[in-house]
């Protein structure tokens, strides 16, 4: 009994070491201790009362990890089709030039947000539709948005760093941005409830089955009656969506639009999350919750860059770094060389007892 | 069967399979023609020699770009990371002249920077199974955040030592006027034997024709015993060499360097190599036809300028032009396929 | 000529792959001049041994020595250095480049100025014509010449590195009968010149043809080397499947033959049925309870018509009528709706979905038949896996394991249990005993069986004659992308009866020659 307690609490520990959850729990665990170690009130939460929230260091932390898990929830429908949409920071860009134009053009909040958001599904159903209908290769589609919503993003405020921050009415959208829901980030809160809206969404119905269907194997997809083009289509114009909705949190914070920073380099931060979270980049199988974990940590890693006092311009080339370091560590290669040794290892085993 | 399928054979759809093969480099070349004639009747000096002069000399750094992307684009890869790499390349080169370095070494240097680039991005395709896009957007991101944490200013050649000898005018044919002189500078000439290295390179060399092989079919290619895998290092070496010759000869035309030069200029090059005729999917293209799809690219700068557009637009046009350009391709083939 | 020196011995071979001994201990021998035959079923581990001897698996254990040089093969480059050139079934050459080019590739003739591209050609020329292609133009491009031309175009760059063993894996099974006789031609031209050649085909009468010498396998495992002449057909089917002759001719008798009471409506009934470039307008009637087998060579158009009557690929001709009403089939989905099924002949490409579950691998299409936002209750979905898994014998019977790790016997009947559960009215299976092992084999043929008997409308199509004459009632034969006949299946008509309708018929005049 007690021998087969021990196997049982093997495989769970084993099970544990194999995911990739446990691994970026460690990896979030560590960045908070580097953290802590060269900023010692770290962890330490006070109460604003001004603001009516939590504040310290991890709730800014927070607040910035909002744009990234909405970012990353897009780009992992979009990769688990085998797919891969670069082009969420430009619509980050498009979808805040949209509304901080509006809104110092004396539209209302409400009608700019819907604008923004609008324009956002309408990039995404763009990209779907090419890569659907069109069958154009998804990098090349999104790449092409990618510059291309950067340059309509400019067209959109003229090529002005569209500022709103003395116009009046615009305390919802600030709200979405700086606001407190019991205590804890307005923008956490509400990426967090629609992160879980999109898992409910694909795992309580057929979509999530079906979008890893297509990712997988496209043509034995479309042959058991799933309509691979549909749901193509669907991935992009979610994704465009939500990159909408990131594009407002990370303009509303300021009630400023920076035409050419606002999301840039924002993709790379996508793919990085979604690869933490332990999708492929080959598509199939995906995890929101390993992403959401993914994009939290990338929040987490920004800030531990600044608490270390480095220069924000490492952050791309560290961001690519591991990527690449990722990447490898996926490759076939390092998991034949392991296996390799592991039985190099079992074989010297069996001829040591032979020898004995 | 003999005589069967000979008879079958007998009327091989060459002509016609070359002209469907020719139709997106056709229409790249009656766009150039279009926006020649179009920009000469608007504002009259579109074709004068000086015009044409400025045209090659303030764009060769794209044709030798659109040389360097048509590799990895044959072989149904592509190389994102190109414009990083000018951009670093330059940050790199333009700090070591001013440390007091000859430029010639430098220059070398440069070149070794973008080499190291290339066989990064090659081994992360090669031994660990990336997607090219992914690889060279890695080494994209990399380069240029290295290149920020070198110097975000913009930096300027010391007294007495840059690039200049490459930029000088050599001017081939002299009037009276200046706008009508026709002239070339170094800058024009390396992007010239760049483009004949390129086409020797495709070919007449095995190298080359491994290239087209793994646009076909890359696992043909292996079973037919061509070296693949030195041919892919060979490809990525290349793009990213020529990437940081490229960046030579631009520093040397704008004496300045900064760590933004260069963003979204791997799109300038895609979108040379597609509207050239190479299919974006891989296995045919040519790169006179990259040569040509960047003196379109080339000439929407003026025009844009003498139209007034805002810079913004060009992004819009060009994203638009390979749009169309890439569906013609598939149109193309897929007519193709039903024949 | 047993004295000859071997050119390849391969001894002991042995490959792993995770969880399964793809070959264990196998030998073969290839003499110089000899046409030398693998034999064995699907999965006997013959395309693994050729792998090997290509240098595109390595070996874990056994030795590889060729002209007396022992290989460590790291790649297809090294066996191809050390004289060993493969000419695949889907033939390994690249589409894009022309016939000459790819002759040449990798050894073109080459000048002061690199490729010397008339020297290339000339050469290309002069092998060409070896093969009996000197009526095509190196220029040509290889898109535009037939499959069996394209076929003789590799054995010309075999003949171009030098090889000295030239390997032939399943060459000839989209050709047809003359096209054969052209490819043995050469075989036998080359044979001649000394190269040894290893080849793989699944007709017997080739193999008895063509060959000299024979190595059986079965299940990975070396059974024997025979001179061919010596061996009568029985006694090598027997080694190959592992039973003796009079065993097989009990495998099963032929079903009685289900006869259609006049005035009975069929499910389907389709009216010049067509997509041009794929397959010629077909009339086809299929009724409830009755088993339609389409018969023909690869190539014929079987597994065409079973994609259009599916909706796979969208016909350009032709009327569709099901149950006596117009409808128009344009996609899998639509198909489905009206309770059509289609199990594919491509099963890794095109059937199972590998890394979700058998349990979602089973639910997928009927899932998608109710639409993506309308699940199916968990309790339903559990008895549906249940239900199927069970009647289709799945082993292992976890639902929760990736279909991708079964074996493809299993898989097959995960698939069978798929379209199943979609409550199909007409269900067409398109060589769903492909590749699997024997037992496997039978249970499905079974299931086919039971299934026409409970009112199901079957089509089955089926490379393997003896297959579809057992269980079919009624069989269409397609020969070239025409219907050119269509057989009441009784006890009169045999394999032979089709064998000689294919071979005797006249597509063009569809009248006997």
């Amino acid at each position: 009994m007690a021998e087969k307690a021990k196997a049982q609490g093997n495989t769970l520990v084993k099970k544990l070491l194999g995911s990739n959850l446990t691994w970026s729990i460690v990896a979030f665990i560590l960045l908070v201790i580097v953290c802590t170690i060269f900023q010692h009130d770290f962890l330490a939460l006070s109460w604003n009362t001004t603001t009516g929230g939590l504040a310290g260091p991890l709730i800014t932390m927070l607040q910035e990890s909002a744009r990234y898990l909405m970012i990353a929830t897009g780009m992992t429908l979009v990769i688990s089709t085998a797919g891969i949409d670069l082009s969420v920071g430009s619509v980050m860009a498009v979808s805040g030039a949209a509304a901080m134009q509006t809104l110092s053009n004396g539209v209302n909040v409400w009608v700019a947000i819907l604008i923004a958001l609008a324009l956002g599904i309408v990039i995404g159903c763009i990209n779907g539709a090419l890569v659907s209908l069109l069958g154009l290769q998804p990098f090349i589609t999104t790449l092409i948005m990618m510059l291309a919503g950067r340059g309509f993003a400019k067209v959109i405020t003229s090529g002005e760093n569209a500022d709103a921050s003395a116009v009046a009415g615009i305390e919802p959208l600030k709200w979405f941005a700086n606001g407190y829901i019991l205590g804890i980030p307005a923008n956490f809160v509400i990426a967090v409830v629609i992160v879980a809206l999109v898992g409910l969404l694909c795992r309580k119905t057929a979509m999530g089955m079906m979008i890893e269907a297509v990712g997988i194997n496209q043509e034995a997809s479309r042959m058991t009656g799933i309509k691979p083009k549909q749901i193509l289509f669907l991935v992009y114009a979610i994704s465009g969506f939500l990159a909408a909705i990131a594009g407002l949190f990370a303009t509303a914070s300021v009630m400023r639009v920076d035409v050419s920073k606002t999301g840039q380099d924002l993709e790379m931060y996508a793919i990085l999350a979604v690869v933490i979270g332990g999708t492929s980049l080959l598509g199939g199988k995906f995890s929101l919750l390993g992403s959401s974990i993914g994009a939290v940590i990338i929040a987490m890693i920004r800030k531990t860059i600044i608490t270390l006092g480095v220069s924000a311009e490492a952050t791309p080339a560290f961001f690519a770094i591991v990527v690449i370091v990722i990447c490898v560590m996926q490759a076939p290669k390092i998991h034949n060389l392991s296996a390799d040794m592991k039985r190099k290892r079992a074989l010297k085993a069996q001829a040591k007892a032979v020898a004995a | 069967m003999t005589t069967a399928t000979a008879n079958k054979v007998k009327a091989p759809k060459k002509g016609f399979k070359l002209d469907r093969q020719m139709i997106p480099t056709l229409a790249a070349v009656v766009i150039f023609i279009l926006m020649m004639a179009m920009g000469q009747a608007m504002f009259g000096t579109y074709l004068r020699l000086g015009f044409i002069s400025d045209l090659f000399i303030d764009h060769a750094y794209l044709i030798i770009l659109a040389v360097a992307m048509t590799l990895p684009i044959l072989t149904g890869g592509i190389d994102l990371s190109v414009g990083a790499i000018v951009a670093i390349t330059a940050v790199v080169g333009m700090k070591l002249i001013n440390a007091g370095m000859p430029a010639i070494v430098a220059m070398i240097v440069m070149l070794l920077l973008g080499a190291v680039f290339g066989l990064l991005a090659g081994a992360l395709i090669e031994e660990f199974n990336m997607q090219p896009f992914i690889a060279t957007l890695s080494t994209m991101f990399l380069a240029r955040g290295i290149a920020s944490m070198i110097s975000t200013d913009s930096l300027t050649f010391p007294e007495g030592n840059n690039f200049d000898f490459i930029a000088e005018k050599i001017k081939l044919i002299d009037q009276p006027k200046a706008a009508h002189d026709l002239s070339i500078n170094l800058g024009v000439i390396i992007a010239l034997v760049v483009v004949v290295f390129g086409y020797i390179l495709l070919h007449h060399t095995r190298t080359g024709r491994t290239i087209y092989a793994i646009g076909g079919s890359r696992s043909s290619a292996e079973l037919m015993g061509l070296p693949v895998k030195r041919t892919q290092y060979v490809i990525y070496l290349t793009s990213a060499t020529l990437a940081a010759l490229a960046s030579i000869v631009y520093m040397a035309n704008i004496g300045s360097a900064k760590n933004t030069v260069g963003v979204g200029w791997e799109l300038d090059a895609i979108a040379s190599v597609v509207i050239g005729g190479t299919i974006i999917t891989g296995g045919f293209g040519y790169v006179l036809g990259s040569v040509l799809g960047a003196l379109v690219r080339s000439v929407l700068d003026p025009l844009a300028t003498s139209f007034g557009v805002p810079a913004e637009w060009t992004t819009i046009v060009i994203g638009l032009m390979i749009l169309i350009f890439v569906v013609l391709q598939r149109a193309v083939m897929a007519v193709g396929d039903k024949k | 000529m047993t004295e000859k020196t071997p050119i390849v011995v391969m001894k002991g071979i042995t490959i792993e792959f995770p969880g399964v001994k793809a070959l264990d201990g196998v030998d073969l021998t290839l003499y110089p001049g000899e046409v030398h035959a693998l034999m064995g079923e699907n999965g006997a581990g013959k395309s693994t041994m050729i792998k090997a001897l290509t240098g595109v698996y390595k070996i874990n254990s056994g030795s590889i020595v060729v002209d007396g040089k022992p290989q460590q093969f790291n790649g297809t480059l090294d066996a191809q250095n050390a004289g060993i050139a493969t000419v695949y079934q889907e033939v390994n050459l690249c589409t894009n480049l022309s016939v000459g080019e790819n002759v040449m590739l990798g050894h073109e003739k080459r000048g002061p100025f690199g490729i010397d591209w008339k020297k290339t050609h000339e050469a290309a020329k002069i092998y060409l014509a070896q093969m009996g292609l000197e009526h095509i133009d190196p220029h040509t491009p290889l898109s535009s010449i037939s499959i069996a031309m394209q076929q003789l175009v590799a054995i010309a760059r075999a003949m171009v590195i030098n090889a000295k063993v030239l390997i032939l894996d399943e060459p000839t099974s989209s050709l047809d009968a003359n096209e054969v006789q052209d490819l043995f031609k050469i075989m036998r031209k080359v044979r001649d010149s000394g190269v040894a050649i290893l080849f793989v085909s699944h007709f017997l009468d080739q193999i008895y043809e063509i060959t000299d010498r024979l190595t059986i396998l079965r299940n990975g495992k070396f059974i024997k080397e025979v001179m061919t002449k010596d061996t009568p057909r029985d006694e090598l089917i027997g080694m190959m499947i592992g039973k003796s002759a009079a065993e097989l001719s009990q495998i099963g008798a032929k079903k009685a033959r289900r006869e259609i009471a006049p005035g009975e409506k069929p499910i389907v009934n389709v009216k010049g049925l067509g997509k041009r470039g794929t397959i010629n307008p077909v009339d086809v009637d299929i009724y409830a309870g009755e088993v339609v087998g389409f018969a023909g060579l690869l190539g014929s158009g079987r597994t065409e018509l079973g994609r259009l009557l599916y909706g796979a690929d969208k016909p350009d001709s032709g009327t569709y009528e099901l149950n006596g009403k117009k409808v128009n089939i344009s996609d899998p989905h639509t198909a489905l709706k009206n309770k059509i099924a289609y199990s594919t002949e491509n099963r890794r490409d095109e059937g199972i979905i590998g890394d979700l579950s058998v349990r979602q691998n089973i639910l997928i299409a009927l899932q998608a038949t109710r639409g993506m936002f309308k699940p199916i209750p968990k309790k339903e979905a559990d008895a549906i896996v249940d239900k199927y898994m069970k009647e289709m014998n799945v082993r292992p019977a976890d639902p929760d394991r990736p279909i991708k790790n079964l074996s493809g016997g299993n898989q097959q009947k995960v698939l069978i249990g798929r379209w199943l559960a979609t409550h199909p009215e007409l269900l067409i299976l398109d060589e769903p005993t492909r590749g699997i092992d024997i037992g496997a084999k039978a249970e499905i043929q079974q299931v086919v069986l039971d299934l026409a008997a409970k009112g199901m409308g079957v089509v089955f199509i089926s490379s393997e004659l003896e297959e579809v004459v057992r269980l079919s009632d009624d069989i269409e034969v397609l020969k070239d992308r025409h219907k050119i006949a269509e057989i009441e299946n009784d006890d009169t008509v045999s394999q032979a009866t089709i064998v000689e309708t294919i071979a005797n018929t006249n597509v063009n005049t569809g009248k006997e020659a």
